[in-house]
């Protein structure tokens, strides 16, 4: 892609990309998020990460204007969230937790629409989400409905579209979740090359602890809706031990297992369950 | 590769009225544009859904003029009577579908993604209202080509004709935003789907769609006097065959039920993206 002059604000390095303060979201029968802190520095790979049910995904809600917070705020490059949406979507770049690229558009149309939606000028469009596409290995598929695109296919086509703006933030909810090994390593290829590519902050959520400890910068352990630790992979791993793994991590700090711990046992199982027979949908 | 760096936001984006009301129509034509290009990909979906007003003029209509059943205004055939009824009728069967296509966008998560560009939630809906009304159009002139090979006479103005299936496209953006608006309400794909048949066949039957209301019992009159589906129904019968109807109360009904129905189905759209 061309290099745009404007880059961001030497000022602005001090502000965090994502500041949230005593952030909490009350659902009807469940507090799902519970007083998070959490300060995200500009150009970190940030994980947030635990297991299904413990409030990741609505804490990435608030996180962009999806949700009104419940109580508390959330600053995205010192913008407040719930006074000025607008701007701090236009900040963001978002891959949502289900595959979401529209079936019905091409894989060209499904980028374009972002980039129409972010304002890239009309001159530069089309030459963009061909490199865009081209970037993430689509240009042979690029013609083509995503509806008869792969899992793996599909995320990438939504990476391009979330990048096609050139967003400051990125936020990625559970981008390898329903993917194959194979597809997975390939979209994390992906995200690290863009990474290094793109002066860029990323916010990921991740229930594989072998993904944070590889990618992330920092992570937060979330449980219940609380955030139990924050540290980078390495520094927790370390505290517990010389061979400590983040499951062991996370075991010292929750006192529950990863793999089988929805954090509210009946609503999120429910809710996830529902969730993969989308997402099943969708790749079958 | 080279690439873009990331770059600041423009300051004004969400200050200044003149370009928030630019950024709308900027959002709303872009919008437009997709469901147009949705439409082309899925082109036989438009041929197969002329057939069922097919049915309705050829098989009904015909039937029923036959019979004498039902008196016109001015005695006009009911084939004519009947045939801008059914325009309204098909376009309203497929506008109804725009609730359980807007909950299978958010199941599929590409709502959830939409709502997180600097893109303002009517903008969202009047897409779909808008692509709810092209589809209306190819329905209206189905309808139209299959009425005049029947003999039917309709007006020869152009402008009439225009004018007509600018109502029809309007009323069909009407109900489709209804429907967005039930979705938003009762969130679940199956209860929308439930809901939508039971509320679809009384609209129908309550409009003056197939007779003239004046032979309704009295409850129905009523029922009749608040539907919208009425006001479409005489609008469309006025222009196309010239029956009396008050052209300014039918405009002005549908255009405010369709911008109350936009503003009522945007302000619900959070909630559904949000299950
Ligand atoms: N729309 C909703 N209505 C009611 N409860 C919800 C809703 N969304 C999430 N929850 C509940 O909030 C909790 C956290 O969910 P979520 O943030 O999706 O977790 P995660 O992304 O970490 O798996 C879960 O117990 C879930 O059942
Ligand atoms: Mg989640």
């Amino acid at each position: 892609m061309t290099v745009d002059a404007a880059s961001v604000a030497p000022a602005e390095t001090a502000v965090s990309a994502v500041e949230c303060v005593d952030l909490s979201y009350q659902f009807p029968a469940h507090l799902a998020v519970d007083h998070v802190n959490l300060s995200i520095a500009p150009g970190e790979m940030y994980g947030l990460l635990g297991p299904n049910g413990a409030g990741k995904t609505t804490t990435i809600r608030m996180i962009t204007t999806l949700l009104p917070p419940g109580t508390g705020s959330v600053r995205v490059f010192g913008i407040d969230a719930t006074a000025r949406p607008m701007l701090v979507r236009r900040a963001i770049g978002y891959v949502p937790q289900a595959l979401s690229a529209d079936a019905n558009l091409t894989g060209v149309e499904n980028v374009e629409l972002f980039a129409r939606l972010f304002d890239v000028p009309r001159r530069v469009r089309r030459q963009r989400v061909d490199e865009a596409l081209s970037a993430m290995g689509l240009t042979e598929a690029a013609g083509r409905l995503a509806g008869t695109y792969s899992g793996g296919m599909i995320r990438r086509l939504e990476l391009a579209q979330s990048l096609i703006s050139a967003p400051r933030l990125l936020v990625l909810d559970e981008p390898t979740v329903g993917l194959d090994p194979i597809a997975r390593s390939v979209v994390w290829e992906y995200i690290a090359r863009l990474r290094s590519q793109f002066a860029m902050t990323v916010l990921m959520t991740t229930h594989y602890m072998d993904e944070a400890d590889a990618y992330c910068d920092r992570i937060s352990l979330m449980h219940r809706g609380t955030i139990r630790v924050t540290g980078s992979p390495a520094a927790l791993r370390a505290g517990l031990g010389a061979d400590a793994t983040l499951d062991d991590v996370f075991r010292h700090y929750t006192g529950d297992t990863l793999k089988d711990s929805p954090s509210s046992p009946e609503e999120g199982d429910m809710r996830d369950a529902r969730r993969a027979r989308r997402t099943a949908r969708r790749l079958g | 590769m080279t690439h873009a760096a990331p770059v600041a936001p423009p300051a004004d984006l969400a200050d200044n009225p003149v370009a928030a009301s630019l950024r709308l129509l900027n959002r709303i034509g872009t919008l437009c544009w997709v469901e147009m290009r949705k439409i082309r990909h899925d082109r036989t979906e438009l041929y197969t859904r002329a057939i069922q007003p097919a049915l309705w003029l050829l098989i009904y209509g015909e039937v029923f003029t036959r019979v004498h059943a039902i008196p016109t205004p001015k005695g006009i055939p009911y084939l004519a009577y009947l045939a801008p009824g059914i325009m309204a009728q098909s376009a309203l069967f497929i506008a109804i579908f725009y609730g359980i296509q807007i909950i299978w966008e958010r199941d599929a998560g590409v709502l959830t993604k939409l709502m997180v560009t600097p893109t303002p939630r009517s903008a969202l809906i009047t897409g779909k209202a808008f692509a709810s009304g092209v589809r209306s159009l190819v329905q209206g002139v189905v309808v139209l080509i299959i009425a005049a090979l029947l003999g039917v006479s309709f007006t020869l103005n152009p402008l009439k004709i225009i004018f007509a299936l600018v109502i029809l496209a309007v009323g069909s953006a009407f109900f489709s935003c209804l429907s967005m608006s039930l979705a938003g309400v009762v969130v679940a794909r199956d209860r929308l789907m439930g809901i939508g048949q039971a509320i679809t066949m009384p609209l129908f039957f309550s409009s003056s769609a197939l007779y003239p209301a004046k032979i309704m019992p009295g409850w129905l009159q009523v029922i009749s006097r608040i539907n919208p589906l009425s006001y479409e129904v005489e609008a469309l019968r006025g222009l196309l065959i010239g029956t009396p109807t008050t052209m300014w109360l039918d405009v002005l009904v549908l255009v405010g039920a369709t911008i109350a129905s936009i503003t009522c189905a945007a302000l619900l759209l959070p909630r559904l993206a949000n299950r």
